[in-house]
């Protein structure tokens, strides 16, 4: 394996398309190992279906995506077993406790001592006092949270999050951002998509904003301020009506 | 001069070939259909029918292997025209057996006199022909068209593979309740040819069938793809 | 073996699901119930008449129930679009298949066992005899096998409860056919070598489509 400044996620040329709609046209971007990158751009630019290739739950139509070195193509389930995911959907089976759920994913993530894991999760999101509720019970921010828990149960190195902050309260939000941050793990790199561009620049590190399926432009987040960002934002989101005038 | 006239002259002829030639077949088709072939003994004059029964039936299930392809290479190729051929292949089949299903029923009902015969034949070409339904039932009720063709491709496989468990089946079952109706006696020559040149007809039919559909399939996917650009997709 | 392992913890989540709320079952088995009854009120004669029409019955009746609780096999997934978290899972397409599979066969051999003793009890008949209860077990894991499949394909659709049925029974007809036809003479007191191509058919059948579908279901879920 190669030195650490080898990006731990990298994409080469991806497109998809569905049937005669290009979804995606030719992305190129990298993550290096530690680094945040958002993704932001209006609906239907491609968001959705960026992060479920990443996730390996579609693939691509065309170019090459690598993780940690391996590549998605061949080495899916090796990928799979580094990667969380986050989505506005909480992957939780309603009729099922939150700690049977959690269970069920330790069990497919060979999560080692799960127990103690379960209960070390359970309470970074907060929920410990739920664990051993339904699913179905629960509020959807709760919901959310637990989707979190599951998603770092087995420590992963690449979590990949598709706007998260949907049905969340301030609270829960503010708590999933500290979060990611804090869970002990600096050579984790994240991707997120989010509509919220004030929050996505204060956690990123990197950002992309995504336009019809390409990328119209990227920054540094240091680079600009919240300002900067929503101008370059409309400006690079221009729909052709518009443009039109 | 001469020469050009004369390539252009051949060039045209070979377009229409496939459809000269397939209609000289059919004509000679119905010819020794309705006067060639002496009439049966037992059954009479609508034994004939079996003549254009069977090239049906024949065509039905060949087109549906087709569409067996189309659905494979589809899926390992993901190029819509293999989807294209698929659905073109299963439109004309699904006409061909529902004519066969059809002209089945105008056989039996002179000759047995009932409607239906759960022979093994026509048995496995209605459980096709629900199977045929089922393929566009399926493309109607999905929008995305990735979506759409990989189903369609997963029935039409799946269908196909079902088929030969149909038959045996059916078989088993009207070996083993006799009084069913059998049919099949010997073939004289004459009879022998008359299917022959049908089987070869019927199949210069579904060749120009399918050819058309399929052009037409691909030139409805090209104005799409033009209405996407046009529209900013 | 790996690839079990979490095929069974998928079963075993789905198992476990299903007995929170038994909505599955008990609406599966009354549905079963009803249809057996209805059965009896259309159907109405002698002894020896019934005794013919009851394999007819019986498996017209296992095919109903079993599209019932094959519907709902992917329906809880679609909630929270729990799929694509399995879909995320280090696991194989195929194993979610075989877990899905298993569950579902499990869920069906129960209704089937309670239709088999109402059944018995209804018509009169003994079938709780030990030929009858392997060929239904062969004959629902053929049912099984193919229901799981067309259940993913299914409720990816406009009209899922209406979409499987017209895809289950035209190809689970040779099963149907079969089964029916060994059910009548193992009631009529046959023997094994009797019913050996009855049975050759739907053993078949299992192979065939248990292998076309773990290697197809792949295509269903991935885009």
């Amino acid at each position: 394996m190669a030195a650490a400044d080898k990006p731990t996620i990298e994409v080469k040329g991806l497109s998809k398309s569905f049937g005669n709609n290009l979804a995606l046209g030719g992305i190129d971007l990298k993550v290096a190992t530690g680094k945040t990158l958002a993704v932001f751009g209006p609906n239907g630019a491609g968001k959705t279906t960026l992060i479920k290739i990443l996730a390996s739950i579609m693939k691509p139509t065309a170019g090459e995506v690598y993780m940690n070195g391996l590549s998605l193509k061949d080495d899916a389930e090796a990928i799979r077993s580094r990667i969380g995911i986050v989505s506005h959907q909480t992957f939780l089976y309603g009729n099922l406790t939150a700690y049977e759920n959690l269970h069920f994913y330790s069990r497919m993530y060979d999560v080692p001592d799960y127990k103690q894991r379960i209960k070390q999760v359970a309470s970074m999101v907060g929920m410990q006092s739920r664990l051993y509720d339904r699913i179905g019970t629960l509020s959807r921010g709760m919901q959310q949270r637990f989707a979190i828990a599951r998603a770092l149960l087995h420590k992963p190195d690449i979590v990949l999050l598709d706007e998260p902050e949907t049905g969340l309260d301030q609270r829960a939000i503010a708590m999933l951002w500290d979060l990611l941050e804090e869970d002990g793990n600096a050579k984790r790199s994240v991707i997120f998509t989010s509509h919220s561009l004030e929050r996505g620049l204060n956690a990123c590190d990197d950002l992309i904003i995504l336009n019809k399926g390409k990328i119209a432009c990227c920054r540094s987040g240091d680079a600009l301020d919240i300002a900067g960002l929503q101008k370059l934002y409309m400006d690079s989101t221009k729909s052709i009506d518009e443009t039109a005038g | 001069m001469l020469s050009m006239l004369l390539i252009s002259f051949y060039r045209r002829i070979k377009k229409y070939f496939l459809i000269i030639f397939g209609t000289l077949l059919m004509l000679a088709h119905l010819y020794m259909v309705f006067i060639f072939v002496p009439t049966d003994a037992e059954t009479g004059i609508i034994q004939r029918i079996f003549y254009i029964h069977v090239p049906l039936a024949w065509i039905a299930f060949f087109a549906f292997f087709i569409t067996l392809i189309g659905s494979i290479m589809f899926l390992w190729k993901r190029d819509f025209k293999w989807d294209r051929l698929a659905s073109a292949s299963a439109e004309i089949g699904f006409l061909f057996i529902t004519l066969m299903l059809i002209s089945g029923c105008i056989w039996a009902k002179p000759v047995w006199g009932v409607w239906w015969v759960w022979t093994a034949r026509l048995t496995m070409s209605l459980v096709l022909w629900f199977i045929y339904a089922a393929y566009f039932i399926i493309r109607a009720y999905i929008s995305e068209p990735g979506q759409r063709a990989r189903f369609a491709a997963v029935v039409g496989i799946i269908g196909f593979l079902n088929i030969p468990l149909v038959f045996a089946a059916v078989e088993l079952w009207t070996t083993q309740h006799p009084g069913m109706i059998i049919f099949e006696g010997g073939l004289t020559t004459e009879m022998k040819l008359t299917l022959i040149v049908g089987l070869v007809a019927y199949t210069v039919l579904y060749a120009l069938l399918l050819k058309d559909r399929f052009v037409l399939k691909n030139f409805k996917n090209e104005l799409n793809q033009m209405k996407n650009l046009v529209t900013g997709g | 073996m790996k690839l079990l392992d979490k095929t069974l913890v998928i079963a075993w989540k789905d198992i476990l699901s299903e007995f929170r709320t038994r909505e599955i079952i008990s609406s599966v088995l009354v549905f079963a119930g009803l249809v057996l009854v209805i059965f009896n009120f259309a159907f109405s004669g002698s002894r020896q008449e019934m005794l013919a029409l009851a394999p007819g019955i019986l498996w017209v009746t296992f095919a109903f129930a079993g599209v019932l609780s094959l519907n709902r096999s992917f329906i809880q997934e679609r909630e929270e679009n729990c799929l694509e978290g399995l879909m995320v899972c280090p696991i194989s397409r195929e194993a979610i298949y075989l877990g899905k599979m298993l569950s579902s066969l499990f869920f069906m051999v129960i209704i089937e066992a309670a239709v088999l003793l109402v059944f018995g009890l209804l018509f009169n008949v003994n079938v709780i005899t030990l030929p009858m209860v392997m060929l239904t077990l062969l004959a629902t894991i053929g049912f099984a096998a193919i229901g799981t499949l067309f259940s993913a394909l299914a409720v990816n659709t406009r009209a899922r409860e209406m979409v499987l049925p017209i895809l289950f029974f035209p190809i689970v007809s040779p099963v149907i056919i079969a089964a029916v036809n060994a059910s009548e003479l193992m009631l009529n007191g046959a023997v094994w070598s009797e019913m050996a191509s009855w049975i050759g058919i739907i053993a078949a059948f299992d192979v065939i489509f248990l292998t076309a579908s773990y290697l197809i279901f792949g295509f269903i879920v991935e885009e």
